[in-house]
């Protein structure tokens, strides 16, 4: 009797576990809006990109982002759940559906696009790694870092770059490997690794967090590229036509001179192209199943590209960056929008 | 008396039985086998459903599987390794490197953790107040704080007191402490070493033999023997003589200061010494506890007549005491060898490249085939508890008091 009960229990077990389904178009779009908050994946503590303060508010461009997709989707920019990831659990978090959204300064790679089951819907930062030294270790170039101990991020392209350079130079170096940009941050401070390689734009990030910011150079050469973006799973177009159609909406507000501030004059514009954009006028948001003044909202909530940039990580911030290669395509930059329409 | 038809073999009064015809439904023995079969089915079926099912999961999510990936190049580069690694080396070798290192780690915290537990639980039984109360206090304080932390204080405060590698500690030219790891020299092995490892081994092996006639000798006539000075003698001698015989085929190589580090020579870095300090100290205070309880359970009696019988105070715990109270010790002190073993996975917190860090971790990943990952790297520490677990057992039983 035991065992027979056993035996059905198991298979009743067995025959509910059904399975579960890929990403279904549409899916992705329609659980965000029943939940009523995206839930979006953000790093642990970096400051210019997504870092939390002391009451827990979350700022960075990539909080900024996520904010943007909420703004469009939800109608609310706050209406998002942010869950902090190590560099090794974001793109499993991904991956199994825990995060609808990765905005984690992610690098585009070949690998991670195609064999990973997700997808990179635009570049918001165009970055590359570069190497922080100490001033009084007296090195004025990578080239000079042969035999040295650097501190690197578990898990990154940042480490396979690494290898990459020193190998290509015939230097040989000791990687001393952690999990979060904190602790790399410490160890460096510490004195356990001379140099601390990551993206120049982490570099700067974490160079405010050392005990004495000013005793920290960053060394010139820029060894890779790093094109940091927003990632979503395979399958569900739907949600990567919205994410990705954020991103061009803020690049090509900023490229027509619509801001926060100047929203409301710019509604009464005449230029067709600027109509479109606040969805005034031509096929608005029916493509992406959104209301049509889903750019409208971003812009209300959030700003454009060119003031999101600006706030987190350009001169309105400590970072102080320069646009260099984020700036518009028209200034001598990279970024660059389609058009709405 | 009559023999039911159908039945074979002898009858009552002994001599195997062999299987009596099948009676039906009725007879338990079929039911039992039938729902065993049954349940059997069941689970085999679960199993398989579960792995269809996943495999088909992440088809259609487009994740790629399979074990492929063990034969890419890994890129990237491994602080500590055993064997020969470079930055072109597959993910198969990371596997390997981690193995090692977790390993390595978790032997010698095993061989720590049991010398300084034994210490510290005899210690909490001595008669000198003192060093009783030093050792309570020593288990209560490392029993109760959390391993991550202690691993975190011996880390970064033992990272915080060394001087950096231009003001390192040295001990003449040969030994130098700083923080980036203890740097020591390397033995260099010429041509003629064999000699004295030979030499070594047969003195070993020749004081093996020694201590077991001299073993037999006391049994049977009740005469004593210096056992442990000639043992001693014997495996020291014939090495140091072969040594100088063969001219001193030993070379060193120093570690010196080049550039930014130290090159050359043995480096023992700072993450497996505090991961290493850490496991012990934390493990050691479980085991002396233990170590207490199996003396406590020896009866009291035990004691006394060893002491009437005109033994000192170290040769009854040796002789009497101990050996008896191993069998009390022997399978909670497997847990704890087990436990100190799943603990080294927490090197990932300080940057150790252990099994869980390069592989389960970096190469996790880089690769992002997390099912295979996860599977592999459950197995291995499976493998390992079960050994560890296995020769326990064997010890534990080999041990046993056999009832006469």
């Amino acid at each position: 009797m035991r065992n027979l009960r056993l035996a059905a229990l198991c298979s009743a077990a067995a025959l509910s576990l059904l399975p579960a389904a890929a990403a279904v178009a549409g899916e992705t779009l329609d659980a965000v809006r029943e939940r009523g908050e995206l839930r979006c994946g953000v790093n642990t503590g970096l400051p210019g990109f997504s870092s939390a303060d002391e009451q827990g508010k979350w700022t960075g461009i990539d909080v900024d982002f996520c904010r943007a997709v909420a703004a469009a989707v939800l109608g609310d920019a706050d209406k998002v759940k942010y869950t902090p990831l190590t560099a090794k659990e974001r793109l499993t978090a991904v991956q199994t559906g825990e995060v609808d959204l990765l905005s984690r300064n992610t690098t585009w790679t070949l690998t991670r696009d195609t064999s990973l089951g997700l997808n990179f819907t635009g570049i918001v930062y165009y970055d590359g790694q570069g190497f922080m030294v100490k001033k009084d270790l007296g090195v004025t170039s990578a080239n000079e870092l042969d035999g040295a101990a650097v501190c690197i991020l578990a898990g990154t392209t940042t480490e396979l770059n690494l290898a990459d350079y020193f190998r290509a130079n015939a230097m040989s170096y000791e990687p001393v490997v952690f999990d979060t940009a904190d602790q790399t941050a410490r160890g460096f401070d510490a004195g356990r690794c001379d140099v601390l390689t990551s993206d120049q734009s982490q570099l700067y990030a974490l160079r405010l967090k050392l005990a004495a910011p000013d005793k920290a150079i960053v060394l010139p050469e820029v060894i890779s590229k790093e094109p940091l973006g927003p990632v979503v799973r395979q399958g569900d177009d739907d949600w990567f036509n919205i994410v990705r159609w954020t991103l061009f909406a803020l690049v090509g507000a900023e490229e027509l001179g619509v801001s926060s501030k100047s929203l409301d004059a710019m509604k009464a514009s005449p230029n067709p192209a600027v109509r479109r954009l606040l969805g005034l006028e031509g096929d608005k948001g029916s493509g992406l199943g959104l209301p049509d003044d889903w750019a409208a909202r971003i812009i209300a909530q959030v700003g454009n590209y060119g003031e999101i940039f600006e706030r987190n990580v350009g001169k309105g911030s400590p970072l102080g960056i320069e646009r260099g290669l984020n700036r518009l395509w028209k200034n001598g930059g990279l970024q660059y929008a389609p058009p709405i329409r | 008396m009559s023999r039911p038809p159908g039945r074979s073999g002898q009858g009552p009064g002994g001599g195997r039985q062999l299987l009596p015809r099948w009676t039906g439904w009725n007879d338990p023995r079929l039911r039992a086998l039938v729902f065993q079969a049954l349940f059997l089915a069941a689970v085999l079926a679960l199993a398989g459903f579960i792995v269809h099912n996943t495999l088909a999961n992440l088809a259609s999510r487009g994740i790629s599987t399979g074990f492929g990936f063990l034969s890419t190049e890994a890129g990237f580069g491994i602080i500590q390794t055993l064997i020969d690694y470079s930055e072109t080396s597959t993910f198969g070798r990371t596997f390997i490197v981690g193995l090692l290192n977790t390993l390595l780690v978790s032997l010698l915290g095993i061989v720590l953790a049991t010398l300084l537990g034994f210490v510290i639980g005899v210690a909490r039984l001595s008669g000198n107040w003192l060093v009783a109360k030093l050792a309570a206090a020593y288990v209560e304080i490392f029993r109760n704080i959390p391993l991550l932390l202690q691993i975190f204080f011996w880390y970064f405060a033992v990272l915080r007191a060394l001087p950096r590698p231009r003001d390192s500690l040295a001990l003449g030219d040969v030994a130098f402490l700083n923080l980036r790891g203890l740097y020591l020299p390397r033995p260099l092995l010429e041509p003629g070493f064999g000699w004295v490892l030979a030499a070594a081994a047969a003195g070993l092996l020749a004081a093996l033999l020694l201590a077991r006639w001299a073993k037999r000798r006391r049994l049977t006539t009740g005469r004593g023997f210096p056992t442990a000075r000639a043992a001693l003698g014997l495996v020291v001698l014939p090495p140091v003589l072969a040594f100088a015989a063969t001219g001193g085929p030993l070379g060193w190589e120093l570690p010196a200061l080049k550039g930014f580090n130290f090159r050359g020579g043995v480096t023992v870095i700072p993450e497996l010494a505090a991961l290493l300090l850490a496991l012990s100290i934390y493990t050691a205070a479980f085991i002396a506890e233990i170590v207490r309880a199996g003396i406590l359970a020896v009866p009291k009696g035990q004691t006394e007549a060893a002491a009437a019988l005109g033994l000192k105070r170290g040769q009854v715990l040796r002789l009497v005491v101990i050996p008896q109270a191993l069998r009390v010790i022997i399978p909670p002190l497997t847990s704890q060898y087990l436990n100190l073993l799943k603990n080294s996975s927490l090197a990932t917190a300080i940057g150790y490249p252990d099994l869980v860090n390069v592989f389960a971790g970096t190469t996790l990943n880089q690769t992002g085939q997390a099912v295979e990952v996860i599977a592999m790297t459950m197995a291995v520490y499976l493998t390992i508890s079960l050994a560890i677990s296995l020769l326990m057992n064997w010890y534990n039983a080999r041990i046993a008091l056999t009832e006469r």
